[in-house]
């Protein structure tokens, strides 16, 4: 977590695809038409404009990384979402409604996010485009929406609050759909998963964050009326304890998995199994999963069932030659499995994955109960690799698929081997 | 808090007599000033219609707190409530909301608990409100002309709330400790400095309510509980992901384990006796929490040891001594990727390094080695020396203390055998369970690399 491998930094700026490219075209151009829209009309009310500038810098400079590898930075998104949805902002001498145009919003946010990522540039960190492109996108999208009727007597009028809280919460909302599709598309093209599979993984990750963004960003319009631009002193110390009980949270999530993949390492330190191979076989099995359209949690233990898959080998006097389980009998496999399965439930909190380790031998049919997708993900790519190893050549590969499918009548889930095969034949393509 | 002492129900009882001695006679101007609606804008309906949606929001906010460590005090959001109190209601009003603490709807709570949260909450509120007044702050819906001068006195306000909170609490953890005995010092726990930044995060919260009060009366409550209940969340979600981090870890190291008969339990034993020291040397809380963890890894790489090397009777072949030598820095290697550890690295790596520098694997001498080893070797040493082998019963704990003694200045450090020592004397040992002959099938350690008595027996070649 501390330090990103520069071969991850690389793959991430390669992988500008059509459509990453496309949402950094969409983004740039807002900002074009933004910033030469505010500079030809000129700020309105630049004192406001500073304010939430600074909120939205000061935002992206705490950026957050949640489960699976997002990023997130909701002081900004907050910031930003507040300014497109403000209404009055009070002042000594009498309210003066604002009449901020959408495109400047779009300006000085883009301003604040490229200032907040600076100082992540500096310290050698990636500067996130995509995440800012994506997150400029839907306060966008929010803007053009709201902003044509932020002057309008109905929403301004303090007796009719809750309609103006209503429109505020129906167009957060909707800026945090646009938001979480974008997010899915881009996962969905990343990692070869379905639209509607990373849309609701999408989802189910950014709504506890989302509605406190947009619950934030309410009460900011809203205190901002009685406070003035005081308020966004005032409540960033709500908003830094909401970011630091995620950052938190975020942070030993990922502790536990860096521990998890460490201490799966054991069977290959003690010599039970080949140097590398859970984790090889972690990888694969994961990326099966979502070949077969797994959802994200599923996907979880499945990773920490595939790691771990030969912790029960641990129990054995000596290790099996080449650590291959392929090759030992089948009863033999079976109680390895179980002593594993029995390590991990003592854990007591990670039944599933324990579930899924006891089962990973059970052929794919004729086994009464029917093993989880799960288990026959593992026992395939188990099997795979236990044949291929760490080698990519191709016929190789191709041997291990056949031999695989030869024994989908009984042995493996021919499902399971088709996602196996096209996941493999697309690692050999990328890998020339 | 399963048993209260005198001394702290004395204390209980002068916390709780000093809010009444407070309170009540300001009790009846607050009534009169809100009936006369002097203290209000609006009429004298609203000021209770305040204080009861404002009591409410301090129960929902209090009623399931997150635990964090060991520690009892709980993040939880409720000065938020407080301070919206003290500026909506004046001191008085701020008082009755924290009282009603008492009220707090959880099982378990002992009656000297509850009194005692009453009252805490109800003084430090009361100050908070005496302080936000004496600095001119006006009781009231904030209006606009207020802003931005009403900032000053709400923050110390807000500083004084956290400040008599968290010394009041303070002030009861001297008196009581986890299990009824008196403590003799609490270590600043790792969570305080992010309970207090929390507490003066989520005061700051209260003026924000207060300010949407006057623009849309009780609903404001309504509003702000939507991230409240998020941030809530997320601490649940870590303090359960915490938990299941932990037992995850002891687990694998089971795992480790099974693979030897007679070391079963050994690695949460010295685990548990790394931290007893560190305790007692009054180590940081963050430091005593890593070191707990590398005392549980500290022999994961014996894994990468060949079984018949640890089964072996008779004398070892200097390779097969090397092979044993090698096992920290196995450790090393499995565990290196665990990004926080850091310290426990180190801890791992040279818990078989001596203080007169004979040790493996580097041959360090006395400071040179880190303190995290240095710790870990003395509990390493008194658990297997207290533990069943095969070629051997358990030693006496008496015993094996004065075999610490004799390898102190030597092996180990002087002054960690005497906190283990101390530490012994205040907390006892849990023993092993004395375990039943190993079946036949089963591994058995004929020679135990960790136990100082019984040193390996390598063939001497010249």
């Amino acid at each position: 977590m501390t330090t990103r491998q520069p071969a991850e930094r690389w793959a991430s700026w390669q992988a500008l695809d059509s459509g990453r490219l496309l949402l950094l075209a969409a983004a740039g151009m807002l900002v074009v038409a933004g910033l030469a829209q505010t500079a030809a009309v000129k700020v309105q009310q630049p004192v406001t404009a500073v304010a939430f500038g600074c909120l939205i810098a000061f935002g992206e400079l705490l950026r957050l990384s949640l489960p699976g590898n997002r990023e997130a930075a909701p002081i900004a998104t907050t910031g930003a979402l507040a300014y497109a949805l403000l209404l009055h902002v009070a002042k000594q001498d009498g309210n003066v409604p604002p009449h901020v145009p959408a495109l400047q919003v779009i300006a000085v946010t883009a301003v604040g996010m490229t200032l907040g990522a600076l100082p992540h540039i500096a310290a050698g960190r990636s500067a996130g485009l995509t995440g800012m492109a994506s997150r400029l996108v839907a306060v966008g999208f929010v803007a053009f929406i709201f902003r044509p009727f932020a002057t309008s007597e109905v929403l301004n009028a303090h007796r009719n609050w809750w309609i103006a809280l209503s429109a505020m919460a129906v167009t957060a909302a909707l800026g945090w759909l646009v938001e979480a599709v974008i997010g899915a598309l881009i996962r969905a093209d990343d990692l070869g998963a379905r639209f509607s599979v990373a849309l609701w993984d999408e989802m189910r990750v950014l709504l506890p964050l989302g509605a406190a963004v947009g619950a934030s960003a309410v009460i900011t319009v809203f205190a901002a009326e009685v406070m003035g631009l005081s308020e966004l002193a005032v409540f960033i110390g709500p908003l830094l304890v909401t970011q630091v009980a995620f950052r938190r949270y975020a942070g030993i999530r990922a502790t536990y998995l860096q521990t998890v993949r460490a201490l799966a390492r054991v069977t290959e330190v003690g010599g039970y199994v080949e140097s590398g191979h859970s984790r090889r076989v972690s990888r694969l099995a994961v990326a099966v999963g979502q070949e077969l359209g797994m959802p994200e949690h599923d996907l979880l233990d499945l990773e920490y069932a595939a790691l771990m898959h030969d912790i029960g080998q641990l129990a054995l006097p000596d290790p099996i030659p080449g650590g291959a389980t392929v090759l030992v009998s089948a009863a033999d496999q079976r109680r390895i499995a179980e002593l594993g399965s029995d390590v991990i439930r003592q854990a007591g909190v990670l039944d599933k994955v324990a579930e899924l380790v006891r089962c990973q031998n059970w052929p794919a049919r004729g086994h009464d109960p029917e093993p989880p997708v799960g288990s026959r993900i593992i026992r395939a790519a188990n099997a795979f690799d236990d044949l291929v190893g760490g080698s990519t050549d191709r016929d190789r590969s191709a041997a291990a698929l056949e031999r695989l499918r030869l024994d989908t009548a009984a042995e493996y889930d021919a499902g399971v081997v088709e996602a196996l095969s096209e996941v493999a034949g697309r690692r050999l393509a990328s890998r020339l | 808090m399963s048993s209260v002492s005198r001394a702290a129900w004395l204390y209980i009882a002068a916390v709780a007599v000093a809010v009444a001695a407070v309170v009540s006679p300001r009790l009846p101007g607050a009534m009169h000033a809100a009936m006369a609606g002097t203290a209000h804008p609006a009429p004298a309906i609203s000021w209770w219609v305040t204080l009861g949606v404002l009591m409410a929001l301090f129960l929902v906010c209090d009623s399931t707190p997150t635990q964090l460590g060991a520690r009892q005090s709980a993040w939880s959001p409720s000065s938020s409530a407080t301070l919206a109190a003290v500026v909506l209601l004046g001191p008085v009003g701020a008082a009755m909301v924290g009282a009603v603490s008492v009220l707090r709807p959880r099982r378990k709570l002992l009656l000297a608990e509850r009194v005692f949260n009453g009252a805490m909450y109800a003084l430090s509120g009361y100050l908070a409100g005496w302080a936000f007044v004496a600095l001119h702050g006006a009781v009231g819906l904030p209006r606009i002309a207020e802003f931005p001068a009403i900032l000053w006195p709400f923050t110390v306000a807000a500083v004084v709330h956290v400040l008599a909170n968290q010394g009041l609490l303070w002030g009861m953890l001297q008196l009581i400790g986890g299990d009824g005995r008196p403590r003799r010092r609490i270590g600043l726990e790792s969570s305080l400095p992010l309970l207090l930044v929390s507490d003066l995060g989520y005061a700051a919260l209260g003026l924000v309510i207060a300010a949407l009060w006057s623009l849309m009366g009780p609903s404001a409550a309504a509003l702000v509980l939507v991230p409240l209940f998020v941030a809530r969340w997320a601490m649940g979600q870590f303090a359960e992901q915490q938990r299941a981090y932990a037992a995850t870890m002891a687990a694998l190291c089971q795992a480790v384990e099974t693979k030897d008969f007679y070391t079963r339990g050994h690695s949460d034993r010295v685990s548990r006796g790394s931290g007893m020291i560190a305790r007692q040397i009054g180590m940081r809380a963050d430091r005593a929490e890593a070191i707990r963890f590398a005392g549980m890894l500290h022999d994961v790489g014996k894994l990468g040891v060949p079984t018949k090397v640890l089964q072996k009777t008779g004398v070892l072949t200097e390779e097969e001594y090397a092979a044993i030598q090698l096992h920290p820095m196995r450790g090393l290697e499995i565990v290196r990727e665990i990004g926080f550890l850091n310290e426990a690295l180190t801890g791992i790596m040279h818990h078989h390094e001596r203080i007169d520098g004979r040790g493996y694997p580097m041959g360090f001498a006395g400071d040179e080695i880190p303190e995290f080893a240095r710790i870990i070797a003395v509990a390493d040493a008194f658990d297997s020396m207290t533990s069943t082998r095969s070629y051997r019963q358990a030693r006496r704990i008496d015993d094996a203390v004065d075999e610490l003694r004799k390898g102190s200045g030597t092996q180990f450090d002087p002054a960690l055998v005497d906190a283990f020592v101390a530490a012994l004397r205040r907390d006892g040992w849990q023993l092993p369970v004395s375990p039943p002959e190993p079946l036949d099938r089963e591994m058995v350690t004929a020679q135990d690399h960790d136990d100082p008595t019984a040193p390996l027996r390598v063939v001497e070649t010249f």
